[in-house]
């Protein structure tokens, strides 16, 4: 029994903190929110230098061959930076959708561009759990071979930048049997419209499919299994960029109240401050812990994984915005202006309180799981 | 992270569950229990020999030194008793302020002589031990206690007063903190003794609680002769030792296993009670409230398991190390009020009306967690300590 990080999860940690610190600073992410792609891509190819487009992929194909929670703590440390752009869509998800479940074929033309960032993925899963909007998109046995899908997937992330997708579908044929297929978004009637929401530091887009051809091949399985992992997986990432998210917010408001002073005194001396403060702290660290054991039996235990995931995703997506609005609340005035940076924790902690799924969808999980 | 345990855990794993199996019901009483509360001689006596029991079957206090009567074993092993007595509704141990609280603080600050008169004692629940911190003036301002202990000769005497002593009633002994200099500034003037509860000139007066029974009790002093070889650490330094025992005190009561037990036993409530014709756990609001305390304790479970790594490494854990007692008092606090909640008016029935039901635990539970977040350091106090010596925020009083 060891519960906790290893060495070298520790130094990974500390070098993803100290490489977002100089790459990725708030003025950083600020400079990208005028612009559509919504993220540097110098900095993706850095990140790509540092392995981390490859930690998912497996040796064959180039890739490092990490864990989930090796990946899990990179992404608390894009959470501490509100790293924009696709990495977690890309390196976490889409990966993962074709190490576990894409042809050989599909393997082959993707896994390794992926690890190498010459490709960026995504995922069109949208709707909280299987079975769950997904009529919203439909396939259908194309009459030569292969499927025809149709209908719309909302709030697909990055899929204006991305080469290709992986898209939950029902079957028409089957009764609207979950079905996972990659579709490249260069197909011909596909239509990506970017939809502009509230966290500047994430893009999202409509996709509207017209009939969009597929080959057999591109379809990933199995796929209800696959498609709930996947929405575990992503519930889980976001969990852990609101880990970090919460450190970050923590930190700031710490460090602000050890320096305002207002009644001839630091504001941070005052009880109702130290009160919020101390409240988010007592939040955060059993939160943490439970994140560290979802990741972990990601891989130990997959069994375990969704029951496990759902609550790091519940606790820790309401940790997050709650620890937010206190952040900004013990900044006073400052902490509501535009120029002040916390806002982009602020919204992004909205984003990823409804991202994968709502907490109340996540205990509802955790409730039938359990049989209560 | 590896989350199996050794083959040798694993042993003491599945010794420990033969053994409960075959001796709980065994032990003629029922339940967790103790914590101070109102007991009659007969059923300390139960208790003590329970705890005796299962202190000579190997099972109490593992990873204390094999020569003060443990076995020096890892952290995670104690753990693993804890986990399998609840599993198994075991009943609570009598002596837990001495094992939990006092001899911890021995191990690390006892003399030699003190360790292997005392601790042997708290083993096998001999001695039941309280404690005598809190004062009229001196509750979460501790430190401006006024109990006062002169040295004459080879013997402090002890005049003053103390209050919220839990199971003071029963106690053979008291770690006790009383002030030696009154000169010095308040914290360098404070000592630990260890006071024998039959001493003369001592005197117990029962409070009853908000929940009907006497749990604390009012203590007083009056030319109370205790021998100088008492004395735990050093004379006017008590103030180290009495924080060393808090901290141990915050981690007892925080401990996961006790709100792990109240979810197990609010979700078969639940699953117990109807509403709208179904089980009240199949109520859509009622399974957010359920689900969302189950992540709170799973969360915790895991925070401890962290702690425990930490500490097997000897590593000290900081800020996560500080969260315990407020995080878990809290919980459990919001796990009786959910109970309450179900129960809806049968939470009013006194505990032996027949419309009490789950044998009236509730109420009384409730009541009790509650005294459990201002015992100890409150929550106020809580938050002070990890905004300020937890986050560095400024401290100015
Ligand atoms: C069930 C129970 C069992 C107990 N058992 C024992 C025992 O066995 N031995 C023992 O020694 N004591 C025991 N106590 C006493 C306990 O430790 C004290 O009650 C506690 O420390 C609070 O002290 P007080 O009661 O004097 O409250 P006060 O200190 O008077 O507090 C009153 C209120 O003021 C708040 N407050 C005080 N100071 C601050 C501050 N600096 N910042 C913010 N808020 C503040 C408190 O949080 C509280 O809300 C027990 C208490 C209970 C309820």
């Amino acid at each position: 029994m060891e519960f906790g990080l290893s060495e070298s999860q520790e130094a990974l940690k500390h070098t993803a903190r100290q490489f977002l610190a100089q790459h990725g600073s708030a003025a950083d992410v600020r400079a990208v929110f005028a612009q559509e792609d919504g993220f540097s891509r110098q900095l993706y190819r850095r990140m790509a230098e540092l392995g981390w487009t490859a930690m998912l992929v497996g040796e064959e194909y180039g890739g490092l061959g990490l864990s989930v929670l090796d990946m899990a703590l990179v992404l608390e440390e894009a959470g501490y930076a509100a790293l924009p752009g696709p990495f977690v869509f890309s390196a976490l998800l889409a990966t993962c959708a074709l190490v576990e479940g894409g042809s050989p074929s599909a393997k082959e033309a993707w896994l390794g561009s992926l690890a190498k960032a010459a490709t960026i993925g995504t995922v069109a899963l949208s709707g909280e759990g299987p079975g769950l909007e997904l009529d919203a998109l439909a396939a259908r046995r194309a009459p030569g071979g292969g499927w025809l899908l149709s209908g719309t997937r909302k709030f697909v992330p990055y899929a204006h930048v991305a080469d290709f997708m992986v898209a939950a579908a029902g079957k028409v044929e089957e009764n609207g049997a979950p079905a996972l297929f990659l579709v490249e978004t260069k197909s011909p009637g596909l239509r990506v419209r970017l939809v502009s929401q509230m966290d500047l530091t994430r893009r999202v887009c409509r996709v509207a499919f017209d009939d969009v051809a597929v080959p057999v091949e591109a379809e990933l399985r199995p796929g209800p299994a696959l498609l709930e992992r996947l929405l575990d997986l992503g519930a889980l990432a976001i969990a852990a960029d609101s880990l970090g998210g919460t450190e970050r917010v923590l930190e700031m408001a710490v460090e602000y109240s050890k320096v305002r002073r207002q009644f001839g005194r630091p504001v941070g001396s005052f009880q109702a401050l130290q009160h919020a403060a101390a409240e988010i702290v007592a939040d955060l660290e059993p939160a943490r812990a439970l994140l560290w054991y979802a990741a972990h039996v990601a891989d130990a235990t997959p069994e375990s994984f969704g029951r496990a995931a759902a609550m790091a995703k519940a606790l820790l997506s309401e940790v997050f915005s709650r620890a937010a609005q206190r952040s900004v609340l013990m900044h006073g005035g400052i902490g509501f202006t535009w120029e002040h940076d916390l806002h982009i924790w602020f919204k992004r902690a909205r984003f990823n309180e409804s991202c994968f799924g709502s907490p109340a969808h996540h205990r509802e999980r955790v409730a039938r799981i359990a049989g209560y | 992270m590896d989350l199996t345990f050794s083959p040798e855990q694993e042993a003491l794993r599945s010794r420990l569950r033969a053994w409960l199996a075959e001796n709980v019901a065994r032990s003629g009483l029922k339940g967790p229990r103790p914590r101070s509360v109102d007991l009659d001689s007969e059923t300390i006596a139960r208790y003590k020999r329970w705890q005796q029991r299962l202190y000579e079957a190997g099972y109490v206090a593992l990873s204390w030194p094999k020569e003060y009567g443990g076995q020096a074993l890892d952290p995670v092993s104690q753990a693993i008793v804890n986990e399998e007595m609840l599993c198994a509704q075991a009943p609570a141990l009598i002596g837990a302020m001495g094992l939990e609280m006092l001899g911890p603080t021995l191990i690390t600050w006892g003399s030699e002589a003190q360790k292997r008169r005392y601790l042997p004692k708290i083993l096998t629940a001999e001695e039941i031990w309280c404690q005598g911190y809190s004062e009229p003036e001196a509750g979460s301002d501790l430190a401006a206690l006024k109990t006062r202990a002169e040295l004459k000769g080879d013997c402090f005497v002890v005049n003053g007063q103390k209050v919220w002593t839990s199971g003071a009633q029963h106690a053979d002994m008291m770690f006790c903190l009383v002030r030696t200099d009154p000169a010095a500034p308040k914290h360098h003037g404070i000592s630990y003794l260890l006071i024998d509860m039959r001493s003369p000139g001592i005197r117990v007066r029962p409070l009853v609680q908000m929940t009907g029974e006497r749990g604390f009790n009012e203590v007083f002093f009056e030319d109370v002769q205790v021998p100088a070889e008492n004395l735990v650490g050093r004379l006017n330094e008590g103030w180290q030792v009495a924080n060393a025992t808090l901290v141990h005190e915050r981690n007892m009561l925080g401990a996961v296993t006790q709100s792990q037990q109240l979810f197990g036993r609010l979700l078969a409530l639940a699953r117990s009670m109807r509403r709208n014709a179904a089980p009240l756990s199949r109520d859509p609001v009622f399974r957010q409230r359920l689900a969302a305390l189950e992540i709170r304790v799973e969360a915790m479970k895991h925070h401890m398991y962290r702690l425990l790594t930490d500490r097997q490494k000897g590593r000290h854990s900081g800020l996560p190390g500080m969260i315990n007692k407020l995080v878990g008092t809290e919980l459990n606090y919001d796990l009786a009020t959910a109970a309450l909640e179900a129960l809806g008016d049968a939470a009013l029935a006194a505990r032996d009306e027949p419309e009490a039901l789950d044998h009236g635990f509730w109420p009384y539970e409730w009541m009790f967690s509650l005294g459990m977040i201002i015992g100890g350091g409150t929550t106020h106090i809580q938050k002070n300590i990890i905004a300020e010596r937890g986050l560095g925020m400024p401290r100015i009083r």
